[in-house]
């Protein structure tokens, strides 16, 4: 599988401060990547790296095979970015945003932009947005109008920075619906986010970001993968106990874990037994759990040294 | 690139507003002038406004030297400071850059976009000048011979080509020592994320060249200041032509453009850019 985002060893030095400090990114086609990590961990400051807008201290970044920021006038038309929110000429229609963000630079010909414009204000429902001055538009609609930005001349990898920031409950669904719609049709999609929720119903690989280190990175699958444990629900943990001795690894309230990668199983002693059984599921852990287990704090509390 | 540059330069509204009220100021002079006849005593006030109530077609010139010392400058630097550190405030810099749009690129199509704003600018104010002038005063002379279309500073009468000829030249070198401050402004623009900063950077440059100019002491340096021949274009309507300060005056208008936009683009293509 070909790698589109790959960092070695990336160091951004602020002064004293090491903002990114020594990441190894590797994102590879096909996926859509999490990248996780609290506010201020780095992750902006790396997702500006990867664009050639934030120059390394150290360290390489390649993107769809070129390194960056030399390759960037090749690889980068093949890009679309949302970078920390949207931004647009106040005084302007939202198509023609659009249309001088496309002239600006390599990769958008000028013969199918108007088509491509109509098609993207479609897709992120703006449709009938018409010439209403982006001024006037509400911040849901400006971070669909980013988005539309992104999508403009159909690139191969996508880079989000929190892209349903501002967008209420369904505006959030219908992003996601559009993220995975795109990437069945085989964009690669690079998200970055502080919203747990939000990565672990769209991404099937995860990096974690703390404190400018990646402490983690690997296929979703795997990091929440059963535990070898099945959780029971039970008005009366107790007798739990007594029946499967030796197997429960603990209790809380009305739950009691046990070992065991079979639910069947234990579900049959427990009703052999007469012990009431309200739920039943093989325990895994929530993306939470493992983001908080590998990450220390959050990143912007101050603690003094 | 540059003619998205220039297409948002001139879809701004800010930007027929300023060139607006810089026009207003010169018509106001030209009414109350119209209204009160009473003209600045040769040698007084703004160059040319003296001899404009007899020959209305020195109004332009007489327009560009009211505009010269604050308002043009002004304008200038607001829209040249507003360049780059515009869109870094906006937040639209990390998209231009990202789709990509080249940084030295970028930095080219903002310089044109300036030089254009100067040039329109300085035109507008002189062909509105120009209306205003033969609308409201005589456009016949009446101090020179039979051929004169009017007279050259040093009394002399000019042929009406001669005086056209003489004002595109003059309009050209103060689109030039705008140029300068454009240099300055779009320098200030490359260093901070504050538009205003920038322009008031430029501004600031202004104001100490011109009040080192009118110091004794400061005499040295009074050669080398920005602001130091930008009235030089008075001396185009010497009979002959006094090219010394001019020459002089395009030089160091020159220097100070290749410098700071030398300085800009070494700042602008290697700068971090967290906007």
């Amino acid at each position: 599988m070909t790698s589109v985002i790959v960092t070695r060893g990336l160091v951004k030095q602020y002064g004293r401060v090491r903002a990114v400090d020594g990441i190894d990114l590797d994102v590879r086609a096909g996926d859509v990547y999490g990248f996780l990590g609290a506010n201020g961990s780095g992750k902006t400051t790396t997702v500006r790296m990867l664009l050639g807008l934030v120059l390394p201290t150290r360290g390489e970044v390649e993107l769809l095979g070129g390194r960056m920021p030399r390759a960037g006038r090749r690889v980068l038309p093949r890009v679309g970015a949302l970078i920390e929110g949207p931004a647009h000429h106040q005084h302007l229609s939202g198509a023609a945003n659009l249309a001088l963000l496309d002239a600006a630079g390599p990769g958008g010909s000028r013969r199918t932009r108007k088509h491509r414009i109509a098609e993207v204000l479609d897709q992120v429902g703006l449709g009938g947005v018409g010439r209403r001055k982006v001024g006037a538009y509400s911040l849901g609609m400006r971070q669909r109008l980013g988005l539309a930005g992104a999508l403009l001349r159909r690139p191969e990898l996508l880079v989000l920075d929190e892209p349903t920031n501002g967008l209420d409950p369904q505006g959030i669904a219908e992003v996601r619906e559009l993220l995975l719609d795109l990437h069945r049709g085989g964009t690669t999609v690079f998200l970055s986010s502080h919203l747990l929720a939000e990565v672990e119903q769209l991404c099937s690989r995860v990096g974690v970001l703390d404190r400018g280190r990646l402490v983690l990175q690997d296929g979703m699958a795997h990091l929440t993968a059963p535990t070898g444990a099945t959780v029971v629900d039970t008005p009366a943990p107790e007798r739990v106990r007594s029946v499967l001795d030796g197997r429960v690894l603990g209790t809380s309230g009305e739950r009691v874990v046990v070992r065991g990668t079979d639910p069947a199983e234990v579900n049959a002693l427990l009703v052999g037994a007469g012990v009431p059984v309200t739920g039943l599921a093989l325990q895994r852990p929530t993306l939470e759990e493992v983001v908080l287990a590998a990450a220390g704090t959050s990143a912007d509390r101050v603690e003094r040294a | 690139m540059i003619g998205v540059e220039l297409s948002k330069m001139f879809r701004r509204p800010r930007t027929w507003a300023t060139i607006a009220v810089l026009n207003a100021l010169p018509v106001l002079v030209a009414v109350l002038l119209q209204l009160t006849d009473l003209a600045p005593r040769p040698g007084e006030g703004p160059p040319f406004l003296s001899a404009v109530l007899t020959n209305g077609q020195l109004f332009p010139l007489a327009a560009l030297a009211i505009v010269l010392p604050l308002f043009l400058p002004i304008a200038v630097a607001v829209v040249s400071g507003d360049a780059v550190a515009g869109e870094a405030q906006a937040g639209t810099l990390r998209y231009l850059l990202a789709r990509p749009a080249g940084r030295t690129r970028l930095l080219v199509a903002k310089l044109v976009a300036v030089l254009a704003f100067v040039l329109v600018t300085v035109v507008v104010v002189a062909v509105v000048g120009y209306l205003v002038g033969t609308l409201l005063f005589d456009a016949q002379p009446v101090t020179s011979g039979t051929s004169g279309a009017g007279t050259s500073m040093s009394g002399t009468p000019l042929t009406p080509e001669e005086l056209a000829r003489r004002t595109l030249l003059a309009i050209g070198y103060v689109a030039v020592s705008m140029l300068g401050v454009a240099a300055f402004g779009l320098f200030f623009s490359t260093l901070t994320d504050s538009p205003l900063a920038a322009a008031l950077g430029a501004l600031a440059v202004l104001v100490t060249s011109s009040l080192l100019f009118t110091l004794d002491a400061a005499s040295p340096i009074a050669p080398y200041l920005p602001t130091r021949y930008w009235l030089a274009f008075v001396d185009l309507f010497r009979d002959p032509v006094l090219w010394r300060d001019v020459v002089r005056g395009l030089a160091l208008q020159g220097v100070y453009v290749g410098v700071l936009l030398t300085a800009a683009w070494a700042n602008f293509a290697t700068k971090d850019v967290t906007s």
